[in-house]
């Protein structure tokens, strides 16, 4: 069973269908115990990275997701919630996030269209069980206007090409972070949610 | 690199398809969720319903297509008409809607952007904007589908809607929607250049190279389109195809 962080950011039913979709059961709470009794834990959400951080610590969840990460249970962030695992994010002023990831997020500075907004392909820099089956080149559906930039290159598993090699995904130990957003990723983004469930099952 | 978007629009009312029902090979083309899937299938990039369901009391109905086609559908779509608060969109983002689309409310009260923005994240509001040519380079936004001008210059009325904190532009032109002949081009490139956020054509298609002129010459992020997906003219494929031999980024 799968705890999907519910904590009023964004819509984390189509989370939770995908996972459906794909034969994994899933739970929705923003309750310290539900999420800490699962086998693994999924942080999705979209919006603001400081209002996410304000909600994290009001429902007394940033201790929470620490624990997962120390118990070394299977933790999943999705968009924002890839994001909020950096040590910081420079999106409206300078806010501290669970700093599970060394590095930061930054505003995407280009010419082109921002938000990146829609289908970009996948480039592997690395095999992960998370990425079994996914081929190189994949699209996936990005919508994000601020990026991750880790302090290590060796936590990026794929990256995206939008004036410079944009991050896509990232992993250390149990932790995955996916800036796409799987759920709206038709077949690939299925495989990928069901490639995590292989990773909850393995542990 | 990031592929151009190809979006067919689905126009439901009370929750059932109202047009172009008759084509496809689905047991009950007419129900929203199940054309919702034969376009994920097919390879549609994103859906936009346009919900014209006149009365508010048979919003229900519509929550539940947009239910269900979130628990079916796993490609990104947005809905629009009718929403006029930040409840309304609320309502229609919790029921799995990834984006709303406004477009007289937004002109009435321009707070409900920044509002819709804040609470939601700016990629959630989509700004709709029907535009009417009144001269060499000029557009007006009009507002009640069309019917009535709103006095706004377009270009001034989507930088505007951009810093309000839109995420993205549903532009349509009135003066060529309905014939078939073609986005209006120089309107199209016009907005795509007034703002950062991404643009969506739409309004006039009636062949592939419309498509790949909105693209193209119209600088659109996106391309949306009616009548020629839903009457079988082509399918997305076929689109997809004819934009790749011209050298259009697209997602297979």
């Amino acid at each position: 069973m799968l705890a999907i962080v519910d904590y009023d950011m964004g819509n984390v039913r189509s989370v939770a269908k995908s996972f459906e979709r794909v034969g994994i059961e899933s739970v929705l709470s923003d309750q310290r115990e539900v999420i800490l009794a699962a086998d693994g834990v999924v942080l999705p959400g979209v919006g603001a990275f400081g209002d996410a951080m304000e909600i994290l610590h009001k429902k007394d969840l940033v201790k929470t997701l620490l624990e997962v990460y120390q118990r070394q249970k299977p933790l999943l962030g999705i968009c924002l919630g890839l994001q909020l695992l950096f040590d910081y994010s420079l999106e409206k002023g300078y806010t501290e996030g669970l700093g599970l990831f060394a590095g930061g997020v930054k505003p995407i500075e280009t010419e082109l269209k921002v938000p990146h907004m829609g289908w970009n392909e996948l480039e592997i820099k690395r095999s992960h069980p998370i990425l079994r089956d996914v081929k190189e080149g994949s699209f996936a559906y990005f919508v994000h206007s601020y990026h991750v930039v880790p302090d290590a290159e060796e936590l990026i598993l794929a990256t995206t090409e939008y004036d410079g090699d944009k991050v896509a995904m990232v992993a250390k130990g149990s932790v995955v972070g996916i800036q796409f957003h799987p759920e709206k990723s038709s077949l690939v983004g299925l495989q990928i949610l069901k490639n995590f469930g292989g990773m909850v099952d393995a542990r | 690199m990031l592929a151009k978007r190809i979006i067919p629009c689905l126009d439901v009312d009370k929750g059932r398809v109202v047009k172009g029902t008759n084509f496809v090979d689905i047991r009950d083309a007419g129900d929203a969720v199940e054309l919702a899937k034969f376009y994920d299938a097919a390879g549609a990039d994103e859906l936009v319903f346009l919900d014209i369901t006149a009365s508010h009391e048979k919003r229900d109905i519509v929550l539940d297509m947009v239910r269900k086609t979130a628990d079916q559908v796993f490609i990104p779509f947005t809905v629009g008409g009718g929403l006029s608060t930040v409840e309304d969109m609320h309502a229609m983002l919790q029921a799995g809607a990834d984006k709303v689309s406004i477009c007289s409310p937004a002109i009435k009260t321009p707070e409900l952007i920044t509002q819709g923005a804040k609470r939601f994240g700016n990629q959630c509001i989509v700004v709709a904007v029907d535009a009417k040519r009144i001269g060499p380079g000029r557009w007006e936004a009009y507002i009640h589908g069309g019917r009535t001008p709103s006095g706004l210059d377009v270009l001034e009325w989507v930088k505007r809607a951009e810093s309000l904190g839109a995420g993205e532009i549903l532009l349509t032109s009135m003066d060529a929607d309905g014939t078939k002949e073609g986005y209006d081009l120089a309107l199209t490139q016009a907005v795509s250049r007034a703002v950062k956020i991404p643009v969506i054509a739409s309004g006039g298609v009636g062949t592939l190279e419309h498509l790949y002129d909105g693209l193209t010459k119209g600088e659109a992020s996106a391309v949306l389109a009616a009548s020629i997906f839903h009457y079988g003219e082509y399918s997305i494929r076929e689109a997809k195809d004819y934009l790749k031999r011209k050298g259009v980024h697209v997602r297979p």
